[in-house]
């Protein structure tokens, strides 16, 4: 009886006592349970898409309502891609990407590391150091402005203490190569817990008998770690990577309450970038061609990246 | 005990727990150092070197839930003895209370938009996670793509269409308009997380129940829907963080009605330069909640962070 499937069942009823009996039919469950879903997404996130789409293509501005709105053709997205503050912009989001994930990488899969060494208590200071990833990144962005003063500030002072330094001597968000740093640490101190979580969790999928065969082999705890760990870990951790590149690369929050993109364009990321061309200068046509650029890239990369963690998994 | 190879020796093990814990105290100061700022007097939250033992004071809690003006002596004779002990702390600071602050309305707010936008999420997600998991529904693959794939966007990229949408039907700066909008960003990962949790639930139960008479319906929240709780929940507190934690659209598409707590919080300001005590007061009420709830969720942490991706 068990593996007779459902549908057979049903198929084997009459369909008006099905009817009588079953109420409303799989078919119809299924689209009344899947249609609001999709009703909802298609109108608040993909006819807003193609709406950006088409705006991109014009000179709209959404602060002159009575202008009349034309078609421009590529022309701004050739004005976007001959910018060279756009590319300064992207130098910037590339820095803060690239560090971000190297940091977060390492730190978090040595934490993971050490906390699979299952020593007592490990629970208790997993969860503690897990706090700071579900918090508000615009409060704590906010909140960093005021460990990074100088002088009263505690990340100064800690800083000024260990090296000697005059804690008032600099500043975190107001020096122009320092910014760009204080952006970095603020988000690995956020998000380093998201990769160790995930490479908890790789750590704890190999199973102890790989480790006992290896130790019957003699293998050195060094090559143990570089023959079984890593490459057991590695699905885990490109699979971080992949959420902690989307997450930084669409990166507002945190860094405007910080820095503002300031001092400068130091920290202007691409999305403070894109929010002070369509909120500020209301250059709507140009902004949603902007959009449609990142959109495409993000979209580009993720999915190279994701084709590339699959042949990872196969092996 | 049984012996095993493969089990750290106790001095690694030592090691290993002072480093992590040694982390664990680095990352928690800023928390606690945010915590503590709110029961500073502005003059101890600036003074240097930073003052780890202070007299605790409630000056931050009072200014963040009160608008305040200054008063000359005078002023504050001639209105008598203040009535209540947070008057008498405004007092203090020679300045009379001049009414309740917006910081009560914006936290309120936060948790209309945050618990109806959760409610409406879960009500729409769970349904379209069942049907995703039980039935055979066309194209279902490219579906559940494209329902991941919304939350690639950046933000600021649909606000632009998303503001001129609100704005022509009203829906800016309203409960409802934030309420949608978030529910739609969170679809994405309910629909996800749900999917898997549903999907453990053996099929049998509900083929038992069918053969037994029920509908399809009523197998669906007679048997489904209570076995899923813990993952319907745990789901739901994900989905209420990021309502709460949003900053993006909450501060381009609400300016004062709807406006929620996190686009307000960084612009509450003292009488005469930044309240840092306020602001962290602020920010400790608003912080500490999502803290209980990760200490809730501790279980479902990495399946709702990858979105069901990597299940322990």
């Amino acid at each position: 009886m068990k593996n007779i499937p459902i549908e057979k069942i049903a198929a084997a009823t009459p369909e008006t006592v099905a009817q009588r009996i079953r109420g409303l039919s799989d078919r119809s469950i299924a689209w009344i349970f899947v249609a609001p879903t999709i009703f909802l997404l298609l109108a608040i996130n993909i006819f807003p898409l193609i709406w950006t789409i088409w705006l991109s293509f014009t000179n709209s501005r959404v602060n002159r309502p009575n202008r009349d709105v034309e078609w421009v053709g590529l022309r701004n997205y050739e004005r976007i891609l001959s910018d060279s503050d756009i590319w300064n912009t992207m130098q910037a989001t590339a820095h803060f990407l690239i560090w971000t994930i190297v940091l977060q990488v390492l730190i978090g899969f040595f934490l993971a590391f050490l906390i699979n060494k299952k020593f007592r208590g490990n629970d208790l200071w997993t969860t503690i150091i897990v706090f700071p990833m579900m918090l508000s990144p615009a409060v704590v962005g906010n909140f960093w402005t005021f460990l990074y003063q100088p002088q009263i500030g505690l990340f100064n002072y800690v800083i000024a203490f260990f090296t000697g330094v005059d804690p008032a001597s600099f500043s975190m968000i107001g020096d122009v190569n320092l910014a760009p740093w204080a952006i970095v640490i603020a988000d690995t101190w956020m998000w380093t817990p998201f990769v160790m979580l995930i490479c908890l969790a790789g750590l704890r999928s190999i199973p102890n008998s790989i480790y006992e065969a290896a130790e019957c082999d003699r293998a050195s705890k060094w090559r143990q770690f570089w023959t079984i760990t890593i490459p057991m870990v590695l699905p885990f951790l490109m699979l971080a990577v992949l959420f902690r590149g989307i997450e930084n690369f669409k990166m507002f929050d945190l860094v405007v309450q910080l820095t503002g993109g300031g001092p400068g364009n130091t920290t202007t990321l691409t999305s403070i970038d894109l929010k002070r061309e369509a909120f500020e200068k209301w250059r709507t046509g140009y902004s949603s061609a902007y959009a449609v650029i990142l959109f495409v890239t993000v979209f580009g990369l993720a999915s190279i990246y994701v084709k590339a963690l699959n042949k990872v998994k196969e092996r | 005990m049984s012996f095993s190879i493969t089990e750290p020796k106790k001095g690694t093990k030592w090691f290993a727990g002072v480093l992590v814990v040694g982390y664990a105290l680095i990352t928690i100061a800023p928390l606690l150092w945010i915590i503590a700022t709110g029961f500073k007097s502005p003059t101890d939250s600036i003074s240097y070197p930073p003052k780890v033992i202070f007299d605790p004071s409630l000056e931050g809690y009072v200014n963040l839930f009160t608008d305040r003006t200054r008063a000359t002596d005078d002023m504050l004779e001639a209105k008598g003895e203040p009535q209540t002990w947070y008057e008498q702390i405004a007092r203090d600071q020679g300045t009379i209370i001049s009414g309740p602050s917006r910081y009560g309305e914006r936290f309120l707010n936060s948790i209309i938009i945050g618990f109806g936008s959760t409610a409406l999420c879960m009500v729409l997600g769970t349904a379209a996670a069942y049907a995703f998991s039980r039935f055979r529904v066309p194209l279902k693959d490219d579906l559940l793509f494209f329902i991941l794939s919304t939350r690639m966007m950046p933000p600021i990229a649909v606000a632009i269409p998303i503001f001129l949408m609100f704005r022509n039907l009203g829906l800016n700066d309203t409960h409802l308009g934030m309420i949608l909008l978030y529910t739609a960003v969170n679809l994405s990962l309910s629909v996800w997380l749900l999917k898997g949790f549903i999907d453990e639930i053996p099929v049998e139960y509900e083929e038992a129940a069918l053969i037994d008479g029920y509908t399809r319906f009523q197998a669906f929240y007679k048997v489904v829907l209570p076995q899923a709780a813990t993952g319907i929940a745990s789901t739901a507190i994900f989905c209420l963080i990021f309502a709460w934690n949003e900053y993006a659209f909450a501060v381009l598409l609400t300016s004062g009605t709807a406006q929620t707590a996190p686009p307000f919080i960084p612009t509450i300001i003292g009488v005469g330069g930044k309240d840092w005590p306020a602001v962290a007061a602020g920010a400790t009420i608003f912080l500490v909640p999502v803290m209980v709830f990760t200490i809730l969720l501790r279980k479902h942490l990495l399946r709702g962070i990858t979105f069901g991706a990597v299940r322990k």
